[in-house]
């Protein structure tokens, strides 16, 4: 299954024309060809691709790429440009009431992720408009639907309106308002059931509830694994309920996620949030550029490197750059590296984000156990700082004994033992080759 | 019209009832789809160009995979040649058969459930969040439990909030005994706790249920392996069938689920649920094709009895009525 972004189709593509200097209209025709393809892989529906490529071979014919020594790049450029551009400038923000309580109402899909999204926007919103928001449990439907927003609402000491499941939704939202007025609640979330966009009844039942509630925002939640049907779901809901914005939910996993262009562009509405895990923090705003490399499959560099500023301490990294200059690097500072970049997530997450990770050979695909830097981690405690500094002083003995002080076995230590010499080797001919470089190695585990 | 009539033929076989609700089922991926065929065949008399890229964006439009759409319109061009077809109303009947022909390619994969004679058989559930594993064990208990048999649910998933009660409400809601433990603990050990539950009560069937996972968290998936590997002692050469729940509205990354929890799980078999939407469902055609796992149900609806036996012949006859029908006027 070729997944690959489309910065490598088109490179494919170019080599085809090497040693052609320019390149003809007929030749962006075929590039087209694989921005099409592209973008259909990840998803994204074929009206909105035919649209797109339209427009994008409009302006790439228009000179911008027939006079460029890198055509390639110069069509990606385009592309991504196009891209973020149609996905939304800016990211929104959820408008608020002039009067209180402020009403979302959120609705979708079954298993798009509405109750869970519903608890962690308004843990957000708790966090950053210092707001006190209400969860109202409005499906009665599902089993056990009211319950999980209940055990939601007590892990996070957000209070939750409920009526049971015997009570009609648009009645408990009902009594939800008098309920968040009186007890002066800034923000109601109603999580209403999930249900297709062709069962007639219950549209009609979320239009009720609209009416009566009138709320500000209407949050469409949706799969971010969703196919060529999003465009109708999409549209459905917002024929029916006029939408105010999009979440996007489950793009912690490895979707390209084109589904989010093809809701964009039929329903106009801001995508305003995007779910990246199953922990009730993992609810982030929308970036329509990062959006736009992933549909792509170009990497999620930014990302990657806001999660290093935010979680390497600059100090360390500089004092390690330093260490690994004067060739001073221990065992020790092997262990606080791990820790650091450990820090930043799963590891296999940190190397989807990196461009081009996925064509590497033997990094596609890879799997990084935890459980092996636990072991790694087990080894190097288990030695005296002696040790630790200079690993040659261990011997058999030694050896032996850190095996049964770890739990591992004396050969994965001398595995550990040469990658530890080896890596050693690899970064001195790295900060070799930056020498006379201001910056030197910013990120020392790229 | 040989190729329908071989199919209206053993259709036929099958209880009407079933066809029926399939029919129903599909009738709105039946309609767009078929529509939309039967329109191209309107405007277009001739074989072109620009007919076979109307028809690629057609079938990707069903979210059968781009590798397994392209390989198609190859081999429809390549017949088009060979059999020197001008008119495209030729060509109908052999994108049909091509249909089915990609989804048999994988070779005579069985769609029966391994279901163990004179002992407990143990099915597992594994899939993506939010797919419907959790309704779909309730639905399946209802099918068995309505053939008689002795059936007990295990409530793996411990860590979505809910999901222990939800499968209770299933439980009591068609009969069936839910073992469970807190929210939280280790669903390895409840599916131990489950089995020696089911030999006391010399359940027929042990249905287990899963946390949602998303394929790319490898310690998830890891805890998916540890969880078969528990049953598999307690039970050689159990799990007797593990089935992956896949959601028809999911576009390629569909693909890649099957894949990666094939290679943990050794998936038997797949779930295609809420094809009762606008959702064409077609990744099962992509991924039958290049992954050889068999669709052993689907469903469509929310009903308890909406779960249904897949068929190959059912579900492209569901898809393609309609054509059919309008070929013989």
């Amino acid at each position: 299954m070729a997944f690959e972004g489309l910065a490598d189709r088109l490179q494919q593509t170019l080599q085809k024309f090497k040693g052609k200097g320019k390149i003809s209209e007929t030749d962006v025709k075929e590039m087209m060809r694989e921005v099409r393809l592209a973008l259909l892989e990840a998803d994204v529906n074929f009206k909105v691709v035919k649209e797109f490529v339209a427009k994008v071979s409009e302006r790439a014919v228009g000179q911008e790429v027939l006079k460029s020594l890198t055509p390639a790049q110069q069509v990606i450029k385009i592309v991504k440009e196009e891209l973020t551009d149609l996905m939304g400038g800016e990211q929104s923000k959820i408008s608020i009431a002039k009067k209180s309580p402020t009403v979302v109402m959120m609705v979708g899909l079954q298993g798009a992720g509405k109750t869970t999204t519903t608890g962690k926007l308004a843990n957000l919103l708790r966090k950053t408009d210092n707001a006190k928001p209400l969860l109202v449990a409005a499906d009665i439907y599902r089993p056990a639907a009211i319950n999980q927003l209940e055990t939601l609402g007590k892990q996070l000491g957000i209070p939750v309106f409920s009526l049971g499941d015997k009570v009609s939704p648009v009645e408990i939202v009902e009594k939800a308002l008098v309920h968040a007025r009186e007890n002066f609640l800034d923000f109601m979330i109603v999580d209403t059931a999930g249900r297709l966009h062709i069962d007639e009844q219950l549209m009609g039942e979320l239009k009720q509830i609209k009416d009566l509630s009138n709320p500000n925002e209407i949050l469409l939640v949706v799969d971010a694994m969703t196919g060529q049907d999003a465009v109708n779901v999409a549209k459905s809901f917002h024929d029916t309920l006029g939408l105010s914005g999009v979440v996007l939910t489950k793009l912690d996993g490895d979707t390209r996620g084109g589904a989010a262009l093809s809701i964009r562009s039929v329903t106009q509405t801001p995508i305003k949030y995007v779910g990246m895990g199953e922990k009730m923090d993992a609810l982030e705003p929308f970036h329509p550029d990062r959006m736009a490399s992933r549909i792509l499959g170009m990497g999620d560099v930014l990302s990657l490197i806001e999660k290093a500023q935010a979680s390497v301490d600059e100090d360390m990294a500089k004092d390690l750059e330093k260490k690994m200059r004067t060739n001073n690097f221990t065992l020790e500072d092997f262990l606080d590296q791990l820790a650091q970049v450990r820090k930043l997530g799963p590891l296999e997450d940190i190397i989807k984000m990196l461009p081009g990770a996925n064509k590497i050979k033997g990094l596609n695909n890879i799997s990084i156990d935890e459980k092996q830097i636990k072991h790694i981690e087990a080894i190097i405690l288990s030695m005296t700082k002696a040790e630790k500094q200079d690993p040659n002083i261990l011997n058999a003995n030694r050896k032996k004994r850190i095996a049964r002080g770890s739990g591992r076995s004396v050969p994965e230590i001398n595995r550990l033992l040469k990658q530890f010499e080896e890596s050693k080797k690899m970064m001195k001919m790295m900060t070799g080759m930056s020498k006379g470089k201001k910056k030197g190695m910013r990120f020392p585990f790229m | 019209m040989s190729f329908f009539k071989k199919l209206k033929e053993t259709i036929s076989r099958q209880t009407e009832q079933v066809t029926n609700k399939f029919k129903e089922g599909l009738s709105k991926t039946r309609n767009s789809f078929s529509s939309k065929l039967n329109d191209l065949f309107a405007r277009y008399r001739t074989v072109d160009e620009d007919f076979f890229e109307e028809l690629e964006e057609i079938l990707i439009s069903a979210d059968v995979g781009v590798n397994t759409v392209l390989e198609l319109i190859d081999e429809l061009k390549f017949e088009a040649k060979r059999k020197n077809i001008q008119e495209s109303s030729e060509l109908r009947e052999v994108i049909t058969e091509k249909l089915v022909e990609i989804y048999d390619r994988g070779g005579t994969l069985s769609q029966d459930v391994n279901i163990q004679e004179n002992s407990l058989t143990v099915i597992l559930f594994v899939g993506v969040n939010g797919v419907g594993k959790t309704t779909t064990i309730g639905k399946m208990a209802h099918m068995y439990l309505q053939q008689g048999k002795n059936v007990v649910l295990a409530a793996g998933d411990t860590f979505r909030a809910g999901a222990i009660e939800q499968l209770e409400v299933w439980g009591s809601r068609v009969g069936a005994d839910v073992v469970r433990q807190a929210s939280g603990s280790d669903p390895a050990a409840v599916i131990y706790d489950a089995i020696k539950t089911a030999r006391e009560k010399n359940a027929d069937i042990l249905i287990c249920d899963t946390a949602g996972r998303l394929q790319n968290k490898v310690n998830l998936m890891s805890e998916l392996s540890k969880i078969k590997r528990v049953i598999d002692r307690e039970i050689p050469n159990a799990p007797h069938e593990v089935l992956l729940v896949i959601d028809a509205t999911t576009g390629q990354n569909g693909l890649t689920q099957a894949k990666v929890f094939k290679e943990c799980t050794d998936v038997t078999g797949i779930v295609l649920t809420k094809l009762d939407g606008t959702a064409k469902g077609g990744i099962v055609l992509a991924i039958r094709n290049e992954l050889q796992v068999p669709v052993k149900f689907v469903g469509l609806g929310e009903k308890m009895d909406d779960l249904q036996p897949f068929d190959a012949g059912q579900f492209v006859y569901g898809l393609f009525s309609d054509m059919w029908e309008s070929d013989r006027d």
